[in-house]
């Protein structure tokens, strides 16, 4: 069975992020003055071909926390799960 | 048997210094050997230096993908028994990435790659790399990077003050302290550190670039110096 | 296949008969024009290759990718030839920086550059940066790349190429990439609308393009090729019928074996696909394993897509099925020559007269000398080059802010010296002129490092041929290169043209950007433009008019662009180049700088600026100081030597038959000039260096 998941990678909480700075000194200058602490992180797509949701998961969870992911600095969350065909 | 010092440079697919490091070995007098990423085998050389580049593109993270490559188990046995390892940029950034040096290495404040010389202070003689330098001496050395801003967590920085883990930072020509002397917002100024035993060194800057005095400064001999005179001396 | 090879960027229908006018042959060239770039002899069985190319269209639109995919081209036809690319060079061209989206489209591009070239490992050493208000909806990208090769292992269209032999496919799969790219982009005006323009931009990966070089410099080294191509503008069909018509072979083509990266693609979108990163191999059966073995070692696909065959045709299968067969030479060589009306346009006459000098003498010097020193054209370009890696490789002597930038040929003494110019002011104003003084201060900067010219690479960049007056422009500015390159001993080796920099009613000026390629025998004698240390003579070598016309003097300070350029002595601008290249060759000068934009006083202050070291200077001649300073006069240089010298180099110069003024000495913090100005040189360092991060701050 194939399942597709989303892995988001963020920088963790505390540490500089210059891409989110960058960014969020920008909305002014577009108009919107409302926005604050912008975090700019990484949005990782993949499709796992496993026995069971279960098995799916914990591979990506493997994963994440090996490769996509680099502990020292960034934290994961592995959002959707969805079937997709066989 | 050549009598002299042979030094390992590994090369990854992307990689772009390592000739350079190559050829720096052999001008201070060392013996350099090629090293393919994907043989774990280290030719039986003295030291390793992982050199600059963009190895796998820098995609994922700088360093990411590199360190899980078949050399990098070899590499990190050497480094586990005493072997010098020198990770030059890109190879600062494999060794974080791989756990064999602490701290990560994130996108320049500025967002931009910055190439241009810069004044590194050595912190500490008690590597094979600085054995000859003293601490406090002042070297030109130039980087070329997009993310050199060296960062970890408060414990981690804590602990490499504290245990004298820092090897260069970037300074003033007189070797002062400074936020206008820092290119890439690096957390204490911090360009190089060691690992706890002292074999390993990371650093961002590009010593393999200055040791040709036709080409720029040679704030890189001493280094390269430091770590072929400890070799000869059969010390590490 | 027909439309993109017959488009105006891949067969240069409306430019080839003016181009026919271009010097082509010389002691030096091995290869000229028509292959994938040219290449000249540097001794030791040793050749240079290099080409310059636009990437202006795809960049106006994407300027990071643009950019990206435009040194990623460049680079691959230097590869194709058989060379390691060893240095990138990039004139860039935009609207004034006071503009927003003129900001975004610099710093795009500049990052651009930098995030593919820092990527691959070929150190950017040289190019230039212009700003002018015809630019802004039109920037002007060109690249330039210089690589190395033993003259024996040059793969060019004398190789043999044998029936039976297969063509392999390396590099990235095809996918929509820039489908009609050169044919959509760089072969009409860019209008409203340009949203829908962007599937046709390219998207470059670096990491793929640096495999590539690996892999293609082993299989040339280890001869393992016929023949290797790349694949650019109008994808597999260029590659393969360009490579068919230079064996004089036919060829057969499998699309269906071609690595594909999308689903349901069309015959015609596979073969004008312009993804990145591919090359095209010819290789002869008995070495197929081999060439798949590097293939495979760096991690590339490679797959055998089609044959050489008897005969000239180009026959195209698909599910066993044949969907096209055409002549080889048909579609590469024999694409239409279009020989479009000329008119120069009305109203030039009037900016003719409208000679700025008649104002100048009104304007205080000193409130000129900022404005021109800190004017984006002029001031340092620091904030660009420090974002490329000038470094790797090892062998960079000079680096930006040089006259000309220096590489040293490993294993030798020499250095190849190489410059990008254009006078694209000069060029709207007198075409003729503005294609002569392209090709003359190029070859004067690198003369000024103490190189020989030897030859040079172009890319012509104009608006809408269909118009009589861009093709009088186009006209005219050929026949001032060629002039040029005669007079100066530089044939063209090939190069590139860039028409349709238009949009509404708004063309760019005519733009040829010549890149030349200079060898000087011992490195160690190459010429910097520091004033190092004090008690140097500084001498003036040429003679100043009163040439205020397109300078950079009457843009910045009378917001004109009018009068006419400055004239160009083609016998006296040969004369000093040998002057200078004998001078450096004898050690006489202490630095060499060329008085180009900006003129005197900023030859002086960059040189003062560059060695932290300020002088002492009266005016020669009698002109108004203002225009002493500013005037832009051609075949001048600013050169400093030590006093023992001094007898030395006049004598030599004398001997040149170049006019000399000893104007000066080096020394102190200031920069004096007769009474006129004085300024600190940190005062002048500090707007120099702030022009430009001033301006993108906003």
């Amino acid at each position: 069975m194939k399942r597709r998941f989303e892995v988001l990678v963020s920088l963790k909480p505390g540490l500089l992020d210059p891409q989110g700075k960058a960014v969020e000194g920008s909305l002014p200058a577009m108009g919107w003055t409302n926005a604050s602490n912008v975090r700019v992180g990484k949005h990782i797509e993949l499709t796992i071909e496993a026995d069971s949701e279960e098995a799916a998961r914990a591979q990506v969870e493997d994963m994440a926390r090996r490769l996509l992911s680099n502990p020292v600095i960034e934290d994961y969350r592995i959002l959707a799960a969805e079937e997709v065909g066989r | 048997m050549s009598g002299r010092a042979r030094v390992g440079v590994v090369t990854f697919p992307g990689s772009l210094d390592d000739r350079d490091a190559l050829r720096a070995v052999e001008l201070m007098g060392g013996e350099g050997v090629r090293l393919w990423h994907a043989e774990p085998d280290l030719a039986g050389v003295d030291a390793v230096i992982l050199p600059g580049g963009f190895s796998y593109g820098d995609y994922l993270r700088a360093g990411a993908i590199a360190r899980f490559a078949p050399v990098m188990r070899e590499v990190a046995s050497f480094a586990a028994r005493g072997g010098p390892v020198l990770g030059i940029c890109n190879g600062f950034q494999i060794l974080c990435e791989a756990g064999l040096l602490p701290g990560a290495l994130i996108r320049n404040r500025s967002l931009q790659f910055v190439c241009r010389v810069v004044n590194l202070r050595v912190e500490t003689s008690t590597t094979p790399f600085t054995s000859h330098l003293i601490a406090g001496e002042v070297l030109s050395i130039p980087i070329k990077h997009g993310e050199g801003q060296f960062v970890g967590s408060t414990d981690q920085i804590a602990r490499i003050e504290g245990e004298g883990q820092v090897v260069f930072r970037y300074c003033s020509p007189e070797g002062a302290l400074g936020d206008e002397w820092n290119p890439n917002g690096a957390t204490n100024d911090i360009a190089g550190v060691r690992s706890e035993e002292g074999n390993v060194v990371g650093l961002m800057p590009h010593p393999e670039h200055a040791v040709d005095p036709d080409v720029g400064p040679t704030g890189g001999q001493p280094i390269f110096g430091s770590l072929l005179a400890e070799l000869l001396a059969g010390v590490s | 296949m027909y439309g993109a090879m017959w488009s105006e960027h891949c067969s240069y229908k409306s430019s080839k008969i003016h181009l026919r006018r271009l010097p082509t042959q010389g002691e030096a060239v091995l290869v000229g024009p028509g292959q994938d770039a040219g290449a000249i002899d540097v001794g030791d069985g040793l050749a240079v290759v290099f080409k310059m190319e636009s990437h202006s269209h795809p960049s106006a639109i994407e300027p990071y990718q643009g950019a990206a995919t435009g040194v990623g081209g460049i680079v691959r036809d230097v590869v194709a030839m058989g060379a390691r690319p060893v240095a990138l060079f990039d004139p860039l061209r935009f609207g004034p920086l006071t503009d927003e989206r003129n900001r975004w489209l610099f710093s795009g591009v500049v990052a651009g550059i930098g995030g593919y070239g820092n990527c691959i490992g070929v150190p950017t050493i040289g190019g230039e940066v212009a700003f002018a208000e015809p630019h802004s909806a039109n920037p002007t990208i060109n690249v330039m790349c210089i690589g190395i090769a033993p003259a024996a292992r040059l793969v060019t269209a004398a190789r043999e190429v044998n029936e039976g032999s297969v063509l392999v496919l390396v590099g990235a799969a095809t996918g929509r990439d820039g489908i009609g790219g050169v044919s959509v982009l760089a072969s009409r005006t860019l209008e409203e609308g340009v949203e829908e323009s962007r599937p046709s931009v390219q998207i470059g990966d670096p990491f793929a393009e640096k495999l590539l070089i690996e892999a293609c410099l082993e299989l040339v080294e280890r001869d393992l090729l016929e023949g290797l191509q790349d694949l650019g503008g109008a994808g597999l069909t260029c590659a393969v019928s360009e490579s068919a018509a230079r064996a004089g072979k036919g060829v057969e083509l499998d699309l269906d074996s071609v690595p594909l990266r999308e689903r349901g693609m069309e015959p015609f979108e596979i073969l004008t696909s312009e993804s990145q990163e591919r090359m095209l191999a010819i290789v002869a059966p008995h070495r197929l394993d081999a060439v798949r073995e590097v293939c495979d070692r760096w991690g590339l696909s490679s797959s055998v897509i089609g044959r050489v065959v008897a005969g000239g045709g180009m026959r195209v299968l698909m599910a066993g099925q044949m969907i096209a067969e055409v002549p080889a030479r048909s579609l590469a060589d024999e694409g239409p020559e279009y020989r479009r009306p000329v008119s120069s346009p009305a109203g030039l006459e009037a900016i003719l007269e409208d000679d700025p000098a008649f104002s100048a003498v009104s304007v205080a010097v000193d409130e000129a000398f900022f404005r021109v020193l800190s004017s984006p054209n002029v001031a340092s370009k620091r904030w660009v080059y420090e974002q490329y890696d000038q470094l790797v490789q090892g062998q960079t002597i000079l680096r930006p802010g040089a006259d000309a930038a220096a590489i040293r040929i490993a294993g030798t003494l020499r250095a190849i010296a190489c410059s990008t110019d254009g006078k694209g002011r000069f060029g709207h104003l007198d075409p003729y002129l503005g294609g002569a003084h392209a090709v003359a201060e190029a070859a004067r900067n690198v003369a000024c490092v103490g190189a020989k010219p030897l030859a040079i690479t172009n890319c012509m960049n104009f608006g809408n041929p269909e118009r009589p007056a861009v093709m009088w422009q186009f006209a005219e500015s050929v026949r001032g290169m060629a002039d040029a390159c005669r007079a100066l001993g530089t044939p063209v080796t090939g190069g590139n043209v860039s028409f349709y920099n238009e949009s509404g009613d708004s063309a760019i000026w005519p733009t040829p950007v010549v890149g030349t390629v200079g060898l000087i025998e011992d490195y160690r004698l190459l010429v910097r433009t520091a004033f190092r240390g004090a008690g140097l003579s500084v001498y003036l070598v040429g003679e100043t008019a009163a040439e205020l016309g397109g300078s950079e003097f009457a843009e910045a300070l009378l917001g004109k662009v009018s009068g006419r350029p400055p004239g160009l002595d083609l016998e006296r601008e040969a004369a000093l180049h040998r002057f200078l290249v004998e001078a450096a060759g004898s050690d006489l000068l202490a630095s060499a700088h060329d008085c180009g934009d900006g003129g005197l006083a900023v030859a002086l202050a960059e040189s003062a600026i560059a060695g932290d070291t300020g002088f002492a200077v009266t005016l020669p001649g009698d002109l108004p100081p203002v225009v002493t300073l500013f005037s832009e006069s051609a075949s001048r240089v600013v050169v400093s030597v030590t006093a023992t010298k001094a007898d030395s180099l006049e004598a030599l110069a004398a001997a040149h038959g170049q006019p000399w003024f000893r104007i000066g000495e080096t020394g102190g913090p200031r920069m004096a000039f007769d009474g006129v100005l004085d300024v600190s040189v940190a005062e002048a360092a500090a707007a120099y260096e702030e022009a430009i991060p001033k301006l993108l701050a906003g």
